[in-house]
């Protein structure tokens, strides 16, 4: 029986960062209850990420391959997804906090009558054995703002949760023994009730796929500021991969820059390699954003801004001053 | 057309705005204490600031419905400066710390007394405890077509046609209606309400009822408590920050390229 089950999602054939991340911590969790670890995909060509997926040693990949399920429509998707995990019956069921697992995860839950816990960055499996101890799945979530962090459980099967990107490690390629097997969902076009018009492209600033991140807020005084980061995120672009802006809710309140960059619970949740927060004060919903990232590096000319208390980095000093001086730096070192 | 019935599901949340230094952790308890000032959360007055929109270009009526175990009237007040019609504030003992499936049961057992809809408008999430999953869940439950992170929203004949954000830029999409859809932040700032019409509605008699789980016909049994196992504090999160100290700025500079360089 699949003990835990993850849903794949595959982007141009392939299987994306997150769902590498999933297959790492759903084969964890299958380890410690001792069960089998199966992956889940969904779409309407699937050999190739099948064949993917079963490289990093799932016991089974389920792949659910119908003509109607080739873009993401929620309603089919929801439809197959429930027939298929009570079908395979697990304990476990995870997703990512992705455009398909938050919309999926909530709805899912409540057709299956079980528990959901949003935005995860750990899951664990609660001992058997003491007193209280009861072998469900615990789920650690950031809550108010990233200002606290609680361990939840739920009753409910299977128990579910979504992961946020970027907490976990990928996995990495295993001895393949699994199979896979082919799940053919009973869908039809008149389960759509929510139709797609179009789908228009953007130019946009993808913060999630970061790796650094130079983010200006209220102290940067006014728009120019802006371009003083520029000048670190080109030096920086030649050292590192995806160096990109962000910023605080003032800064696009005041029209600075536009919202995509913004970082923090109304704009993008992000925990890049490095996030340098300059003339951020560290709001409750500015944190949330970006407390898990990596390394913080905090620049801001007030001492006892709230910035400082989750930074492991910080200059107490005018960012007009220390960016040119440090972009000089950087170009001699590079 | 007849006037269509919108309801805005809002939640009172402590200000998402507050500096760090007004929350606490009672690990004890489990509880987070944040001495900030209640707000309706910025996702809910997004919700809203989307249903006076619709009723600018059509007759609406608006019901705004908030949940607690007691709800600020003050805070909820609000809504109806800004321009709803009706305010039902759903208040009880049992409405403590429940969970989201929980929420989305009363909010849905509260809808069905109200009874004609066309649209229920939810924010894609609350700034407290972040889940993003009451509004969603209440669009199972009611049965009707669900739409999430809307940026923009308008009504045609029966249907509904919604703006919403997608990885690669935005969908257009349309569902008949009763529908629900959730609102993100692109739709708009809830407009500014001016002092003397906001004093006037915190003074005059408005249309506010209060129901507890009395009033409508709740299914109890269903209703849930959150289990948190454990509750850590900021301290564990927070970091112990090196500062990178100096003679001169230069220095300072210096220092931190070589962090960085470190880092690569």
């Amino acid at each position: 029986m699949s003990e835990v089950l993850i849903l794949g999602e595959v982007k141009e054939g392939s299987l994306n960062l997150r769902t590498l991340e999933l297959l790492n911590i759903g084969k964890n969790l299958a380890k410690d209850l001792d069960g089998e670890f199966s992956v889940v995909l969904i779409g309407d060509e699937l050999l190739a990420a099948a064949s993917e997926a079963l490289s990093y040693g799932p016991d089974k990949v389920f792949k659910v391959e119908h003509a109607l399920l080739n873009n993401f429509n929620a309603d089919l998707w929801l439809e197959s997804l429930q027939q298929i995990v009570k079908q395979i019956n697990p304990k476990i069921f995870l997703m990512s906090l992705s455009f398909i697992g938050m919309e999926l995860g909530p709805r899912l839950a409540c057709r299956l009558d079980t528990r959901l816990t949003t935005d995860c960055i750990d899951l664990s499996i609660n001992p058997t054995k003491g007193p209280g101890e009861d072998g469900l799945l615990l789920r650690t979530k950031p809550v108010s703002g990233g200002n606290a962090i609680s361990v939840f459980k739920c009753p409910g099967v299977p128990q579910m949760a979504t992961m946020r990107g970027n907490v976990i490690k990928p996995a990495e390629a295993a001895e393949s023994q699994g199979k896979i097997v082919d799940i053919v969902p009973k869908i039809d076009e008149s389960l759509i009730r929510v139709e797609s018009l179009e789908i228009v492209k953007e130019d946009i600033i993808a913060l999630d796929k970061a790796d650094v991140v130079i983010a200006g807020g209220a102290g940067l005084g006014d728009e120019d500021g802006f371009e003083i980061l520029e000048d670190l995120t080109r030096v920086l672009n030649k050292s590192f991969n995806n160096v990109m802006i962000g910023c605080s809710r003032v800064a696009v309140d005041k029209g600075w820059v536009s919202p995509d960059h913004q970082v923090g619970l109304t704009g993008t949740i992000i925990s890049p390699d490095i996030y340098i927060a300059v003339g951020i004060s560290g709001a409750i919903q500015h944190l949330v954003g970006m407390v898990q990232s990596k390394k913080i590096i905090a620049i801001n000319s007030d001492s006892g801004c709230n910035m400082f208390k989750v930074a492991d980095y910080g200059i107490v000093e005018d960012y007009e001053t220390i960016i040119p001086l440090l972009v000089d730096k950087l170009e001699e070192l590079s | 057309m007849k006037e269509i019935n919108i309801i805005v599901c809002a939640k009172q949340i402590p200000d998402p705005e507050a500096p760090l230094s007004d929350v606490s952790v009672d690990a004890e308890n489990k509880e987070v204490i944040v001495d900030a000032p209640l707000v309706i959360n910025p996702f809910d007055e997004n919700a809203l600031e989307a249903a006076l929109q619709i009723k600018e270009e059509m007759d609406a009526k608006i019901t705004v419905l908030s949940l607690g175990k007691k709800v600020s009237d003050t805070v909820l007040r609000k809504t109806l400066a800004a321009g709803a019609d009706e305010l039902i504030l759903l208040e009880d003992n049992a409405f403590e710390k429940l969970d989201s499936h929980s929420v989305a049961c009363v909010l849905a057992d509260a809808i069905r007394k109200i009874g004609e809809y066309d649209l229920v408008l939810t924010g894609r999430q609350a700034g407290d405890w972040d889940s993003g999953q009451v509004g969603l869940i209440l669009g199972e439950l009611l049965e009707i077509p669900c739409i999430s992170l809307a940026r923009e929203i308008s009504i045609t004949d029966r249907s509904v046609v919604v703006k919403k954000s997608h990885p690669e830029g935005y969908e257009r999409v349309k569902t008949k209606m009763p529908a629900l859809v959730t609102v993100s932040n692109e739709v708009g700032e809830l407009r500014y309400i001016s002092r003397m019409k906001m004093l006037k509605m915190l003074k005059g008699a408005a249309s506010i009822s209060s129901w507890n789980s009395g009033d409508f016909d709740l299914a109890r049994e269903k209703l849930m408590e959150t289990q948190i196992v454990e509750l850590l504090s900021p301290s564990d999160m927070g970091r112990d920050c090196e500062f990178i100290e100096g003679a001169a700025p230069d220095e300072q500079a210096e220092k931190l390229a070589a962090v960085l360089t470190g880092l690569r």
